[in-house]
């Protein structure tokens, strides 16, 4: 019988090329989630599921502003399947490990040198007896005194290399996940408005937490569990084939058929776990938005309603969870029926030649010992490719994640923005032929031409759906036009780096959302190195001190301890603090003073005359009383300007705004 | 030999079998374990009061539904069997060690009571060190979620650096406490490994010593030697199987934390017997109090003593300076917080005697903050009228002027909210108001309804919303003129009590608080 061993597909050489991925085989190109369609989270309500035609964002539907029209179903952020490119999670891991090269090196080396003085107890047992023994009977306690010192050092290594490799592997796994996380994070800070509209905070969170503690698994005892398996199967496997060829060789052609299985379950498994990390994200956004929005929830009952949609979900979850558990069952018992029948197979074939006479009996025993621990690691064997295949599915959400491009990328030469005169600090600002469409098509802005001159306060105003927002938001650059150029200063702001535009330009909500922390870190968002001081200094200029002031703790109140009671106008009053703090060449209020009270939008108005005083400003307004504080109107309808001037001149045409104010003054008495 | 062969492929598939089935027979309770405790949670969660989820960041909870209940699933997968089993295997182990060489056995015995105060040493510690990352792991996850809910601001005042940075620093803190773990971990491994180790080393030595001498046989040794080899697995285990007891009990204890907080009871109060509702008598306060739980002692509560009564089908517009507890007012109608003082009744009976669902059906609300869920446009509305028909919605979208949603892509059936289409303020606003007024409640709770709304479509809803008000009887803050205009009187709120109530022309003559309160709009309305 010939061995050619080299050109089986071994399990240790199978998993130890996943690994390292040094292996050519690239996973099955068919197994990736995106070629599902019935991924889809059980509540994905429209149309037909299944259209999967479309595959890049580009081609998907895009709600923004309410202008535009809806996700359609095959839609890949519905189907939380974003478009990622071949063998990502592998390039993913791969990269992940690379600056820890050395340190994974350690780990082997640690755990190698560890598993092989855990061997040497026996040896020394043998030693002891053989030598020590007939040395002590002559008095001779060098042998003994040599055994006790060797076993003693013995102990001693195995603990300190075992204390090396976990500190070791630990330290690598950590850096892993401290790098993964920042990615993620990162990245997702960088994209833009339209991905985070379409996404959901719940998903990303399964991203940054779920899927990550995936590959937490894989990486605390991956490499253990690898090792150990490669070494023994190598071990084993060159004992046998020196005890006997023939049943050596035998033992080794079973990886054939064990390589098959194992190929099988990764494919299937990987499968099982892509919807999985699906699932438990669904589970994580219905969770999330219900916690987010309980008192709509209390209020109006949905509880129970609630329940059972969360009970969909999570049984969803479940299944997956059940069926990878089920994918490992499947495994084991498979493989340990091949394994089993082989050492049937193998004793049987071996006792015909002990019965020929071509087999020591000796011999046939120790091989049927050891193919017995040959088959041993399948079990650990299967750990490590679950975990393998958990991480994989969730580092390719990841890597699906951190595939998308920013469609608002930073400038790779970015130019400065002229220095402005501390008198005059603010800014000029043009559109210059800009048209905007939302990606699904119905263009929001047709074609927008208008300057306003530093300094000026522009008031804009027009029916929901008329492009204002859409204005504001090209200015602030929460998107690119798909035409034209938004200059400020005469310099496009595409060309400017983040914190320049920044200093330039700053944007005030309607929604006025407070992060974790004190009053004081909120308005700080403004100007993070800005002092206590000028903290209060913007919330007494804004009228916000006096409440702030009320607070139990004053400025440094936990607003998420007490965040229910901050009320929705003092939110408001604190994101303009913030705006105040920032200090911008141009200001953008959109509908930012929906919540205020009138005493709280006159401190705004008065703000704006002392504080903001000669900034550029654009305020989008649907209460007239703001209008009056602007020195141009601008109204806005379909897309276009219709109307531009003075509001008094306006107010007296007979134009659009002249109605609106007549309407406005009737409505106030 | 043939039945030597058979035999032994026999057992090979029994072995194979049994194997399976042990599997089989965990998988689907293992899941079903994990899945149902989340349920709980959830529905326990949903069932705490507001002031619960005011108090706990939402990342807090949502780590516990799910690392938490992972990590346990994870246990009692695999360490807890682990656990059990490689402690009886140790104790047999022992047993039979004693039993073969009881001056030797004693000797590999010296060890455990060193280990033993070790690992009682190692478990305080590491469970401290796994509630502290578990911990962080949650702040973690708000981090991540108020990055996406605060975006606009993050962007609007090109913060991603800063926020960013905020979680670096969170999570190089989660790796400084993990690799803290990883350092004790170690520790207990290493001395688990090397202890017993250098016993068995001792019983070596002593056991070769006996031979020598002729005390004992060269196979004894062998034998004894043997026998404490095939422990070292087991007492080896026990280091990662402590440590994953320690993580999944600190696990544990964080999601019984959540569980433990207790429900609201659904009646505060037993029913007054005397006072039986009394026909139609509208929405009465009765020297209602209210102070947050957690509020400091010295701080005087938000609302000391108010007294309103808004008569059946009457609208009473609850105006008052911001943060006067207008909004705190209109959450105790609907019992999202509870009065600490006085009483509140609908038409004479106390609400504090009522079901929560039953008041809820009476009262509808529109808060402040208009919430959309991920639900179609009509599901949204409809949510405040279970088993409305299709006219009521018509109805209640001709109310607050959200014809809108007929124009959106699959009509009043297109996806809204986080996962569907995002809407503008004001329409987010019209939709709530919809949902408030579309089961024609008795009672209507409305917070600022029309903020958000541009001044045409403002005119429209005030008209249609009249109609409304016309039958209903409805508290309604506001903050400027045209929405007081709703209300028949008014009501002035200020320093936690009711400090006037009157029409809105009456106040403006009487009281310099509301006239400072509406004055923007006078001297707005007198400059042209």
């Amino acid at each position: 019988m010939t061995t050619s061993v080299s050109g089986q597909p071994t399990p240790e050489g199978e998993a130890d090329g996943q690994h390292s991925h040094s292996a050519g085989d690239g996973p099955p190109p068919g197994d990736s989630p995106g070629g599902t369609s019935d991924d889809s989270p059980g509540t994905s309500p429209r149309g037909t599921p299944g259209d999967s035609s479309s595959d890049s964002p580009g081609g998907s539907s895009l709600g923004t502003s309410g202008d535009s029209p809806g996700g359609s179903p095959g839609d890949p952020f519905d189907r939380d399947v974003l478009p990622t490119p071949q063998g990502a999670s592998r390039t993913l891991l791969a990269s992940l490990l690379r600056p820890r090269r050395g340190r994974v090196w350690v780990t082997a080396v640690a755990l190698l040198f560890q598993q092989a003085i855990v061997q040497a107890g026996p040896l020394l047992v043998a030693f002891a007896l053989d030598s020590a023994v007939p040395a002590l009977r002559e008095d001779d306690f060098g042998p003994l005194t040599a055994v006790a010192a060797t076993y003693a050092l013995c102990a001693l290594a195995s603990g300190g290399l075992q204390y090396a490799f976990v500190r070791a592997s630990r330290r690598v796994s950590q850096d892993v996940l401290l790098d993964l996380r920042g990615r993620i994070f990162r990245h997702a800070q960088a994209l833009s408005l339209d991905f985070h509209e379409r996404y959901t905070s719940g998903r990303l969170i399964s991203r940054a937490t779920a899927d990550v503690e995936s590959l937490r698994e894989l990486l605390n005892d991956g490499l253990e569990e690898l090792l150990g398996v490669a070494l023994s199967v190598v071990y084993i496997s060159a004992l046998l084939l020196y005890l006997d060829w023939g049943l050596g060789a035998a033992a080794v052609l079973t990886f054939w058929p064990l390589g098959l299985r194992i190929q099988s379950f990764r494919r299937r498994s990987r499968l099982v776990y892509g919807k999985r990390s699906t699932a438990i994200a669904a589970v994580i956004v219905k969770f999330a938005e219900t916690m987010n929005g309980i008192r709509p929830v209390q209020a109006f009952r949905r509880e129970r309603a609630n329940d059972a949609e969360f009970h969909g979900l999570n049984h969803r979850h479940e299944r997956f969870n059940g069926d990878a558990i089920l994918e490992m069952a499947r495994y084991v018992v498979s493989s340990r029926l091949v394994a089993n029948t082989a050492v049937a197979a193998i004793v049987l074939w071996g006792a015909y030649r002990v019965a020929d006479g071509g087999l020591a009996l000796g011999v046939l025993a120790a091989s049927v010992l050891y193919l017995r621990r040959l088959y041993d690691p399948i079990d650990r064997l299967g750990m490590f490719l679950n975990s393998y295949q958990s991480a994989a599915a969730s580092l390719e959400k990841i890597a699906g994640l951190l595939a998308q491009r920013p469609s608002v990328p930073e400038p790779v030469e970015p130019r400065p923005l002229p220095v402005r005169d501390a008198e005059r600090p603010g800014r000029e600002v043009v559109f210059e032929g800009v048209g905007f469409a939302y990606r699904t098509g119905g263009e929001v802005l047709p074609r927008l031409d208008l300057a306003i001159p530093a300094g000026q306060t522009t008031a804009v105003v027009g029916s929901t759906g008329a492009g204002k927002s859409t204005l504001a938001k090209l200015l602030a650059r929460f998107y690119d036009p798909s035409r034209g150029r938004v200059l400020l200063d005469g310099v496009d702001l595409r060309e400017l780096s983040a914190p320049e535009l920044r200093r330039g330009v700053v944007m005030v909500t309607q929604e006025a959302f407070l992060f974790s922390g004190t009053v004081a870190e909120n308005i700080a968002i403004g100007r993070p190195d800005a002092s206590r001081e000028e903290i209060e200094r913007a919330a007494k200029a804004i009228g916000a001190h006096d409440f702030i002031a009320a607070l139990p703790d004053g400025y440094d109140t936990d607003v998420r301890k007490r965040g229910g009671r901050i009320s929705a106008g003092q939110r408001q009053l604190v994101s303009f603090a913030r705006a105040l703090l920032a200090d911008p060449g141009v200001l953008i209020l959109d509908e930012a003073t929906s919540s205020l009270d009138i005493p709280g939008e006159r401190a705004v108005q008065r703000a704006m005359h002392t504080v903001l005083r000669g900034r550029t400003a654009v305020v989008i307004a649907h209460r007239l009383s703001t209008v009056n504080i602007a020195d141009r109107v601008l109204v806005m309808s379909d897309g276009r300007i219709v109307e531009d001037g003075p509001p008094e001149e306006l107010a007296r045409g007979e134009g659009e705004f002249a109605s609106l104010h007549q309407a406005w003054r009737n409505s106030t008495g | 030999m043939w039945r030597g062969g058979a035999y032994l492929l026999l057992l090979g598939v029994a072995e194979a079998g049994l194997f399976g089935l042990r599997r089989w027979l965990v998988a689907r309770p293992l899941a079903g374990v994990e899945a149902a405790m989340r349920a709980d949670l959830y529905r326990h969660l949903q069932r705490l009061p507001v002031s619960f989820h005011d108090r706990w960041a939402s990342g807090q909870l949502l780590s516990r539904a799910t690392a938490d209940l992972q990590l346990l699933r994870m246990f009692l997968a695999f360490p807890l069997t682990f656990l059990l089993v490689n402690s009886a295997t140790i104790v047999v182990g022992f047993a039979i060690l004693l039993a073969q060489e009881w001056t030797l056995g004693l000797v590999l015995l010296a060890p455990v009571v060193p280990l033993m105060v070790l690992c009682s040493w190692f478990e305080t510690r590491y469970s401290i060190g796994a509630r502290v990352a578990q911990d962080q792991i949650g702040d973690l996850t708000t981090i991540v979620e108020e990055g996406v809910l605060g975006i606009r601001i993050i962007k609007g005042f090109g913060r991603h650096r800063s926020q960013a940075r905020a979680f670096g620093s969170l999570s190089r803190r989660v790796r400084e406490t993990e690799l803290g773990k990883a350092r004790l971990l170690a520790g207990l491994w290493a001395l688990i490994l090397t202890l017993p180790e250098l016993a068995i080393g001792a019983a070596l030595v002593l056991g070769t010593v006996q031979v020598a001498d002729g005390a004992m046989s060269a196979g004894t040794l062998v034998a004894f030697l043997s026998t404490a080899l095939a422990l070292r697995w087991p007492v080896e285990s026990m280091g990662f199987l402590l440590a994953m007891s320690q993580e999944s009990a600190t696990a544990t204890e964080r999601y019984f934390e959540a569980m433990d907080a207790p429900e609201q009871a659904d009646m505060t109060r037993e029913s007054a017997a005397g006072k039986s509702p009394s026909g139609a008598d509208g929405l009465r306060f009765e020297g209602v109090e209210f102070r947050y739980a957690d509020a400091p002692a010295d701080v005087p509560p938000v609302l000391r003593g108010v007294d309103l009564h808004i008569r059946s089908g009457e609208t009473v517009a609850l105006v008052g300076a911001t943060g006067s507890g207008k909004t705190t007012l209109t959450a105790l109608v609907p019992r999202l917080h509870e009065a600490t003082g006085g009483r509140i009744t609908l038409d004479g009976a106390d609400i504090a005697a009522m079901p929560r669902g039953r008041l809820r059906e009476l009262v509808s609300v529109a808060f402040e903050e208009p919430t959309l869920f991920s639900a179609t446009a009509a599901d949204n509305v409809l949510m405040g009228a279970e088993g409305a028909e299709e006219a009521e919605l018509r109805r209640a979208l001709e109310v607050s002027q959200a014809g809108f949603v007929y124009a959106l892509p699959q009509g009043a059936h297109t996806q809204v909210g986080e996962q569907g289409l995002s809407l503008s303020g004001g329409q987010r606003q019209r939709l709530a108001l919809a949902r408030a007024v579309v089961g024609r409640p008795r009672f209507l709770v409305l917070d600022d309804p029309l903020s958000a709304l541009d001044v045409h479509t403002e005119a429209l809803v005030e008209a249609a919303l009249r109609q409304v008000l016309a039958t209903t009887t409805a508290l309604v803050v506001a903050h400027r003129p045209s929405t007081v205009l709703l209300a028949d009187r008014v009501a002035l709120l200020s320093g936690g009590r009711i400090a006037a109530v009157g029409a809105h022309h009456e106040l403006l003559r009487t009281s310099a608080e509301y006239r400072a309160l509406m004055s923007g709009a006078a001297d707005g309305g007198s400059s042209r």
